[in-house]
């Protein structure tokens, strides 16, 4: 799946190529057009923000940590789409884009204990180990997916196999992973969190200066948000990692009931001077990977410019985000991003509107709001629960979602749906061996309703096998 | 006429039937079988089995007029055994002999097949049998090699973004089958390598049959004597070691009309035409002597028939052992391969009507499992039914909208039928089996079955003695269910299902 989006995310690519390389025929005087047709990055024209505590200087584009290369061909055998994501992961090729992103000026990486399967903080301490340790900044979590990890001392563990991982003795950015999940979300931050008595330990950690700024990063409950800032006075939280990104700016909560829109997380932040890290500011790619008419209206816009860069600007134009977080897999989604923030141009008021416009766009289409993060996987049913989601939502995309057997194409895209369901999902981690258990529900951070909306996908290919449509 | 115009005939529509034949079975598309399938439905034992009068009637009527051109234009396997020994003609010309007819070895196969056919003993007749003889072939031999192929433009259509192809799991249904149509293709092989037509004139039943018609045929072969010289040309380009050059007879018994005789005489001296003149006496003992390598001839046969037996004895052997392997996985959950369970009816497709009438009418030809999109059908492995489809459901259930087993089938033994027919018709029973069920072995609410049954005979109605109420266990109506293995098919309980279907007797609407 994820070969899929990056597929189509070069795709999308060398459209814009294409149509850069009919303007420039067009253009005779080319402007500060390069050599290939695309805007370049610029070195040592990072835009960066400050960290009013500190006052590091944090390049707005920071290196998630998440979606980290693997090597493919080590995949194991008949291994498909997501499957091939439990392969080694390539660190030759972390290497280099850690390289080449500090290179240009990126100087915040985010990590987490859990993330590439528990592998990411090793591979991302190899990388950065290479480099001086005041060149950079690091993020890592203290995360709460497995209850076993919950009491005190395995907590402290975890921190401390952290620091270990990681290369250092100390943590610049530190933060309370995802909290607001869970099936009530204050009750999981209590047992977390307070009962065991972590929330001190971190906060004493960072009067040792083993951590130098403090946060916590949000998904889900709003209560459980509210509550951590209304003790902001005694906390004194350095900094927030919320959700951001055009589509959720006004819409998160029309998506998923139970999510809260961004920009009220962002002005909540912003009242009170903490400065936002955002993640998911590209949904999961989602974001990079647009239907055609919304692409070609972007390209109308800024043909050189790529699809994702129209997200990425939405963010940094918001003057209290500290950086944007981008969970990179590849050395072009690098180059992309590089080439967005150095440096960055901020949106217009017009151009506001124009991503608004097309917020309500994508929202109609009725995507399934998945980011593909994983935090749901593995389903103990052996599902590919991200898999599934993201095939929907590529049909969807392409076109290939009929709603009804009297379109004129609907044996083309009826076609498309089903094959493609068989290519991009193995049979027996489909849709319809869900058998609503609900233990992926709590960890969804878009609080999607997974069962249910399994039941929805698999209810449209029955009718699509079926020819009931 | 052109001394060579007949064989080219017989060439031009022997390839017809025999690609037409043989890409039905290779296409899993179930496009082909529209166009192709009356290709199947015009082979003499699946006419006979389907009481096709019509189909009958013709074929007797054709070999009463020209002989047994059945056997070298419409049978895939004899036009197959042709092209073998054309190959070994590349290398070695005018090497066929001229020998007697093995009576007692051929009636004695005739008898042997009717015998187990009138007996019901279908899997043993099934062997002697050449359209299902070689659609074993195609569907266990060729097949596989014909999906690898497809898998390959598949991923490299899936490279490009079309879907104009999709990949089809290539897996064995059933080994002892794989094994019988190995040895059998060993053994047409070799003897159509060595001595043309061996099989057709000396165990094959269809072609014994339809030698009582052709002796009396319209057309024949006649050789003119006075052209004649007596090269032996014909003799020696004689597939079916039937033409006596020397004496100018031919065995209108086992000349299957392929043409080559007339298409290799220097003289014209033979010629395809009505004459008058009394049908050669079956292996007639007042003609010339046997050639030198009768002997080998039969000792060929014998080689045959042993490995035939041989082949089932293997296949026996081996069918215990016929289990899949675990596979490895990712970062996904490991999901085990599922098991069969036992059923102690099987499941037959709907349209069988009763096991006992299917039975006796199913020649193991694989077709329907050929055709099968959903993976659920598969050749037993029953030694009294082996080789005939049986459904079970580890890859895939019997989809409701599916009805290409039965618009295959060419011997009646899968009745026609609609798609409204096929989803209300009984073929199997669901049952629960409470332990294995992970409502009430692990306490994990589910309800997988009842959320997938097609014909909504599964409802969740609570667990006694459970307290939380949040238990719910499957109640089948056994009214309602049609044994399609939905259920069985989505239970997430590995490796055996804890919903199970059995096979029923005599398939009804409901």
């Amino acid at each position: 799946m994820k070969d899929i989006t990056r597929r189509d995310f070069l795709k999308l690519l060398g459209a814009g190529t294409v149509a850069t390389a009919a303007t420039m025929t067009g253009c005779q005087n080319g402007g500060d057009l390069t050599p290939t047709g695309t805007i370049q990055p610029q070195k040592g024209q990072m835009t960066y923000r400050k960290n009013p505590k500190t006052g590091d200087k944090v390049s707005l584009l920071g290196f998630g940590m998440m979606r980290l290369p693997v090597i493919e061909s080590e995949a194991p055998k008949g291994a498909s789409g997501r499957e091939a994501k439990s392969a080694p992961i390539d660190q030759e090729m972390v290497n280099k884009m850690v390289d080449k992103a500090i290179e240009y000026g990126v100087n915040y990486f985010d990590t987490s204990p859990v993330y590439c399967q528990g592998r990411s903080e090793k591979a991302t301490g190899i990388a950065l180990s290479r480099h001086k340790r005041d060149s950079y900044y690091l993020a890592t979590k203290m995360s709460n997916f497995a209850p076993g990890t919950w009491p005190r001392e395995e907590s402290i563990k975890m921190f401390h196999n952290s620091l270990k991982e990681l290369q250092t003795d100390y943590i610049d950015y530190m933060l309370l992973h995802s909290v607001g999940g869970g099936k009530d979300g204050m009750e999981m931050l209590r047992q977390r969190y307070y009962d065991n008595g972590i929330l001190d330990f971190l906060l004493e950690q960072r009067e040792k200066g083993v951590i130098r700024n403090l946060g916590f990063s949000y998904h889900g409950d709003v209560k459980v948000f509210d509550y951590l800032l209304s003790r902001h006075d005694e906390y004194k939280w350095d900094f927030v990692q919320i959700e951001m990104n055009y589509l959720d700016w006004h819409f998160a909560h029309e998506i998923e009931e139970e999510n809260t829109r961004a920009d009220y997380l962002y002005n909540e932040l912003d009242k009170r001077k903490i400065p936002a890290v955002i993640m998911e500011p590209l949904l999961g790619g989602r974001l990079a990977n647009v239907p055609d008419h919304i692409v070609r209206e972007m390209k109308k816009r800024e043909p050189e410019r790529s699809v994702a860069s129209w997200a990425f600007r939405f963010c940094g134009t918001f003057p209290n985000v500290l950086t944007s977080l981008s969970g990179m897999t590849y050395m072009d989604h690098l180059d992309d991003n590089l080439a967005t923030h150095c440096p960055l141009k901020p949106l217009t008021a017009e151009e506001l509107n124009f991503l608004e416009d097309i917020a309500k766009k994508i929202y109609d289409l009725k995507n399934i709001p998945c980011t593909a993060c994983q935090y749901c996987m593995p389903c103990p049913f052996g599902l590919d629960i991200p898999g599934i989601f993201s095939h929907y939502n590529k049909c969807i995309k392409e076109g290939n979602f009929a709603k009804s057997q009297d379109e004129s194409d609907y044996k083309k895209m009826r076609r498309a749906f089903l094959i493609g369901y068989d290519r991009s999902v193995p049979k027996l981690r489909q849709a319809d061996h869900c058998t609503h258990c609900g233990e992926c529900v709590h960890h969804c951070p878009q609080r999607i309703n997974i069962p249910e909306t399994m039941q929805m996908v698999n209810d449209y290919v029955e009718k699509l096998k079926q020819g009931t449509l | 006429m052109h001394k060579k115009t007949l064989q080219r005939i017989r060439r031009v529509l022997a390839a017809i039937f025999f690609l037409g034949i043989t890409l039905m079975f290779l296409d899993f598309s179930g496009t082909l079988h529209k166009f192709l399938g009356w290709m199947a439905k015009a082979q003499f034992l699946p006419a006979v089995l389907a009481l096709n009068f019509v189909v009958i009637a013709i074929l007797l009527i054709i070999t009463l007029l020209f002989g047994r051109i059945y056997c070298s234009v419409i049978c895939p396997l004899g036009v197959f055994q042709d092209g073998v020994a054309h190959v070994h003609n590349w290398k070695k010309k005018n090497r066929y002999t001229f020998s007697k007819a093995h009576n007692i070895l051929r009636y004695t196969m005739l008898g042997v097949f009717v015998v187990t056919l009138v007996a019901g003993l279908n899997s043993i007749a099934a062997l002697l049998a050449p359209y299902s003889a070689y659609g074993r072939i195609v569907q266990s031999l060729f097949a596989p090699v014909w999906q690898w192929i497809n898998n390959g433009l598949a991923s490299l259509s899936e490279h490009f973004n079309s879907y104009a192809f999709y990949s089809k799991e290539v897996w064995m249904r059933s080994l002892p089958t794989l094994i019988i149509a190995a040895v059998t293709l060993v053994v047409i092989v070799i003897l159509s390598w060595r001595n043309g037509r061996t099989y057709c004139n000396n165990i094959c039943p269809v072609g014994t049959f339809l030698s009582f018609f052709s002796r009396f045929s319209w057309f024949k072969m006649h050789i003119n004597e006075e052209k004649c010289i007596q090269c032996g040309l014909c003799t020696k380009n004689c597939k079916a070691s039937c033409i006596d050059g020397q004496n100018g007879f031919v065995d209108y018994s086992r000349c299957v009309t392929c043409g080559n005789c007339m298409a290799v005489c220097p003289k014209e001296a033979i010629e395809y035409k009505h004459f008058k003149g009394n049908p050669t006496p079956v292996g007639a003992n007042n003609h010339s002597p046997v050639p030198d390598d009768k002997q080998l001839d039969t000792e060929t046969v014998d080689t045959g028939k042993r490995a035939f037996l041989i082949g089932s004895a293997v296949a026996l052997g081996t069918a215990a052992f016929a289990q899949e392997k675990k596979k490895v996985d990712g970062g996904l959950a490991a999901i085990k391969d599922k098991v069969i369970p036992e059923r102690t009816v099987p499941i037959v497709p709907a349209g069988a009507g009763s096991l006992q009438r299917f039975r006796t009418h199913c020649t193991g030809c694989q077709l329907c499992v050929s055709q099968c999109p959903n993976d659920v059908l598969r050749p037993s492995t029953d030694l009294m039914h082996l080789m005939q489809p049986v459904m079970s459901y580890e890859r895939g259930w019997c989809r409701p909208e599916c009805t290409a087993c039965s618009d295959v089938c060419p011997t009646g033994a899968i009745l026609k039928l609609l798609k409204e027919e096929k989803a209300v018709t009984k073929k199997g029973q669901a049952y629960w089996v409470s332990q294995n069920c992970i409502v009430t072995a692990n306490g994990i609410p589910c309800g997988n079955c009842a959320r997938h049954c097609p014909a909504m005979a599964i409802e969740m109605v609570p667990k006694r003695g459970d307290e939380t109420g949040k238990l719910l266990i499957p109640s089948i109506n056994e009214s309602k269910c049609v044994g399609c293995g939905a259920c069985e098919y989505v239970c997430p309980a590995r490796p055996l299902s804890a919903i199970v279907v059995n096979g029923v007797e005599q398939q009804r609407t409901i």
